[in-house]
């Protein structure tokens, strides 16, 4: 392997192309479902199996979803945009060819901001296209191959961005901002493990400074987000070493292996398909009208971004909170609802990112504590009638058995206890009943004080306000002295 | 009386049967009796569903007698080019790469022909995936023309014509790429109309040039055309080329003439690519036209030919790619001992396509191909645009077109055999209609000095069809008159 002094004189160049399933009802071409993990060749019919007669008729949804994606990530619509054929023999592929599109794409020229270690840098998009999804093969070993035709016309859009990528942590947080856009837009799951958001890498190296293109090499269909970046660390190195060890690098299309890390040859330019690209007569020329450009642009919810803007100026979060709560739209959909309703709408955001993190497991979305609850125990907090550690006890409870926190902090009396007078006196009894701890804070020890501040709360039963504790308790031991 | 009821038009047979003069078996029966003595000779059918037939005819006439009125087509029996297809009738497309196929699904017009109960007599025979001119390149053999059965009937729906010339269907529907309806009409001596592109649902006909391709009537005279077009022109939701659009109720715009109707006769029809004796048959029928009040001029088509040579690139390369999903995995034909997927698509597309299959898609491929797509696709494209506007200005000044169907008559079997090109050249005529996706006519007018038919046909602006009928329908009667005045 290449040394990393050596890598350092070479910057990569990156291009990501992303097919995302879109989530419409029926396929693209036909009335079929498109769930996923149904029995092979249940979900098909002579359209999507290719038989001789069959006609496709545009499902409209797709075509608005994917101008969606394109609204989405700031793209020009067509105003007219044609569908393709794309020839090549595999069986998987009924017709022998795929319908896509080749020249005029539904969107062009979009972009994303993503945020780096240097700041925020904007990735551009050069192009997204719908398409129609290939059937499934399932090799048997000893038995030969069947084909699958289920996912044969799930509608895909094929995103396309420029080479504006130079690691591996831009390619990675690129995808987390696409996929966080497009889940934004409801317009796919984009489950990797089920294949709705799959990425083919293009990358090529050359040397820092330089302005030209190395030759580049595309690695086709990675499923996670750690497996690209795995992939462009391998295939820059490799790259690299094959430069400096004086080899010409040929155009090509290779493979990722998960299990070993590497990337594997898969064909050259030398024996690429030609596709013989070609109009689809059956399908007449799509028109998008402005009415239906207003129409589907008002139902593009706010996007990520926006909404990050929105939740530091409006509700003063931190950058680092409204980018966290922002990730998930559902995240950001309750917090709205949350925050509306308190005046205190940065610490609904610390909850949700703290103690109902916390509760939920990975990839769960949903909370099960209604907005106007997780918003009173907020309200309370904020006001000083419960403390924190409270606030956090009641997100557990309501988590488990969601009801009104207000009656719940009535009837076990959880209130904040922020009298003087019987903090004092626990704290007077703490200290008499620590005296190596009290001399310990005194001679320095930050922890010693914690310990102490530990005990008066438990003579609270946890209830105690902690700031006038600290207060009462600095006092008392200062006074003392 | 059966030779009596297979002459019948439609529109004959379907009066006789509403008024319980003739009952839908009896009908059934003749044509099925008249293919048994005529079939082997003539090649017209490919399959024949006698049985089914049968069938379908007692329940017109149960039906009927129970005192329903019935549609127009119902217990008339049809016969259907064997590239539309049939649930549960196998479908070949004349090849032996369909062997064994039957769709699980008919094609709309077939839905639309049972809706109107209309009794299906079988299969008719074809050029191999309806690529050919002369009914010649058939994997079940070719067909014969009934005037001559030493002569070819044309093609590709050269089946249809023969049968419904024959009297072996009361009609037929084919379908038309560059003229696979109008050239065999002309030869067979039959009325073949091949629609606006989008008048009539591709769903169910397997695609030689999808952009070209239409289905249309092929009829005994042209109150019948007009009849099956009105029942299968409609619009279908799952055939995005379809077209929603009604047309107004043929039978009586049929009635109103030529009169006044403005008629154009292009001069490069007229030239020398036109034998000396077809030419003299269309311009006597142009002058029946101009005596029934049509007003007649000269005009240009300057682009025709290249309009020709261009349908020819777009059809082949429409047909590379309708022919890839052919690859003998799913259905049809697959070559015994394959080793590799490879070997399965390469050992049954060779076996399974014949000559003039093989030799379309390769060229489509090329046409297609990086390096060639420009010269080739593309210019074809452009040159289609420009036929298109050739057409608007012509239909700015006249209402119709009048040209001869073909440059020759029928000709012999294997006389053109081995030259494509020649062969190819019988559509020069017929295939700017396609390119346009006008819709066009064919209809008889007379004889060559053999006694071989031959056609004139009619191309109408987009739609236009009841203006084709008018003109058609007014020669056809007087043309009729007359033949009854010199008997």
């Amino acid at each position: 392997m290449v040394s990393q002094n050596v890598l350092q004189k070479y910057e990569m160049v990156i291009g990501l192309e992303v097919h995302v399933e879109l989530k419409t009802r029926t396929k693209i071409f036909c009335s079929c479902p498109t769930d996923f993990g149904a029995e092979p060749n249940t979900q098909c019919c002579p359209i999507c199996a290719g038989l001789p007669g069959a006609l496709p008729v545009l499902n409209r949804q797709a075509l608005y979803y994917a101008i969606k994606a394109g609204l989405a990530t700031n793209c020009k619509i067509a105003s007219t945009t044609k569908q393709h054929r794309k020839h090549y023999f595999y069986p998987d592929l009924p017709n022998a060819y795929q319908i896509s599109q080749y020249d005029k794409p539904l969107c062009e020229n979009g972009y994303l901001d993503i945020e780096t270690g240097k700041g925020t840098k904007r990735i551009g998009i050069t192009r997204i296209h719908i398409e129609e999804d290939a059937g499934k093969l399932v090799h048997l070993e000893g038995e030969g191959t069947l084909i699958d035709c289920n996912r044969g016309g799930v509608p895909l859009i094929e995103i396309v961005s420029e080479p504006d990528i130079r690691s591996a942590e831009e390619a990675k947080a690129y995808l987390q901002k696409l996929r966080a856009v497009i889940m934004y837009t409801g317009i796919s799951d984009c489950k990797m493990n089920e294949g709705s958001f799959r990425c083919d890498v293009n990358i090529s190296v050359r040397k820092k400074g330089e302005k030209g293109l190395g030759v580049r090499a595309e690695i086709k269909n990675i499923n996670s987000f750690l497996f690209v970046v795995r992939a462009i660390e391998y295939e820059f190195a490799r790259q690299v070493e094959a430069i400096e060890a004086g080899e010409t690098l040929v155009q090509e299309t290779r493979r990722f292996d998960s299990a070993t890390g590497k990337t594997y040859s898969m064909r050259t330019k030398e024996n690429a398909t030609d596709y013989r690209y070609m109009p689809n007569p059956d399908l007449p020329v799509i028109e998008v009208t402005g009415e239906l450009l207003d129409r589907l642009k008002s139902e593009i919810p706010m996007l990520p971004d926006q909404r990050k803007k929105k939740y530091t100026e409006e509700y003063g979060l931190t950058p680092y909170a409204a980018e966290q709560i922002t990730v998930q739209r559902e995240t950001a959909d309750y917090f709205e609802k949350a925050a509306a309703l308190t005046d205190y709408p940065v610490l609904v955001a610390n909850m949700i990112l703290t103690d109902i993190a916390r509760l939920q497991q990975p990839d769960q979305t949903d909370i099960p504590i209604l907005p106007v609850h997780l918003a009173a125990i907020a309200q309370m907090a904020g006001e000083g009638r419960i403390n924190s550690r409270t606030g956090r006890i009641l997100v557990q409870e309501l988590w488990e058995n969601d009801t009104d926190p207000e009656k719940l902090v009535e009837e076990k009396g959880l209130e904040q206890i922020s009298d003087i007078n019987i903090l004092s006196g626990y704290a007077k009894e703490v200290i008499a009943e620590n005296p190596k701890t009290v001399s310990d804070y005194l001679s320095g020890k930050a922890a010693a004080f914690q310990a102490l501040v530990g005990q008066v709360m438990k003579k609270t039963g946890g209830r105690g306000n902690p700031v006038i504790i600290q207060e009462i308790l600095k006092r008392l031991i200062h006074k003392k002295e | 009386m059966k030779e009596e009821i297979t002459a019948k038009t439609v529109s004959q047979l379907s009066r006789l049967l509403a008024k319980k003069e003739v009952s839908a078996v009896e009908t059934v029966s003749a044509y099925i009796q008249k293919i048994q003595d005529l079939n082997g000779s003539l090649g017209a059918y490919i399959t024949v569903t006698e049985k089914a037939a049968l069938k379908q005819a007692e329940e017109v006439d149960r039906l009927r007698a129970k005192g329903e009125s019935l549609p127009l087509l119902a217990g008339i029996p049809v016969g259907l080019k064997d590239n539309i297809c049939t649930k549960g009738t196998p479908t070949t497309c004349a090849s032996r790469m369909l062997e064994g196929f039957v769709p699980p699904y008919n094609a709309f017009v077939v839905d639309l022909l049972e809706s109107q109960m209309a009794v299906m007599l079988g299969k008719l025979n074809m050029d191999e995936f309806a690529m050919g001119s002369s009914n010649e390149t058939s994997y079940f053999g070719p067909v014969r023309n009934p005037v001559d059965t030493e002569r070819v009937p044309g093609g590709s729906s050269g089946g249809c014509t023969a049968a419904v010339a024959a009297g072996l269907a009361a009609f037929a529907l084919g379908s038309d790429t560059a003229g696979s309806i109008r050239q065999p009409a002309a030869f067979c001596g039959v009325v073949g109309l091949k629609p606006t592109y989008g008048a009539v649902s591709r769903r169910g006909l397997v695609a030689l040039a999808s952009s070209l391709d239409q289905i249309g009537p092929i009829t005994k005279d042209v109150g019948d055309s007009a009849l099956v077009f009105e029942a299968i022109a409609k619009h279908d939701e799952q055939d995005a080329t379809s077209v929603r659009r009604e047309y107004p109720p043929l039978a009586k715009i049929l009635e109103k003439g030529a009169e006044g109707l403005r008629i154009g006769l292009p001069k490069e029809l007229f030239s020398d690519i036109i034998s000396g004796e077809v030419k003299t048959a269309v311009k006597a029928a142009a002058e029946r036209l101009e005596a029934l009040g049509a007003k007649l001029d000269e005009v240009s088509l300057p682009l025709l030919k290249a309009a020709h040579s261009a349908c020819f690139v777009i059809s082949a390369a429409e047909a590379s790619s309708n022919m890839g999903k052919f690859d003998g995995i799913k259905y049809g034909y697959r070559a015994k001992d394959c080793g590799s997927i490879d070997e399965i698509y390469k050992f049954s597309r060779s076996q399974g396509f014949g000559r003039g299959v093989k030799r379309r898609i390769l060229l489509g491929n090329l046409f297609l191909s990086a390096g060639h797509y420009q010269k080739y696709y593309s210019n074809a494209l452009k040159i289609r645009t420009l036929i298109r506007r050739d057409f608007e200005n012509v239909f700015e000044k006249f209402d119709l077109i009048l040209t001869p169907t073909t440059p020759t008559t029928a000709y012999k079997l294997g006389e053109k055999r081995g030259d494509p090109l020649e062969i190819y050249m019988g559509d020069i005529c017929t295939a700017a209609a396609n390119m346009a996706g006008l819709p066009a006519l064919s209809l008889p007018c007379g004889a060559d000095l053999s006694g071989l038919p031959v056609g004139m046909q009619l191309i109408g602006n987009a739609f236009d069809e009841p203006l084709i009928y008018r003109a058609a329908y007014a020669y056809e009667q007087s043309a009729k008159t007359a033949r009854r005045k010199d008997d």
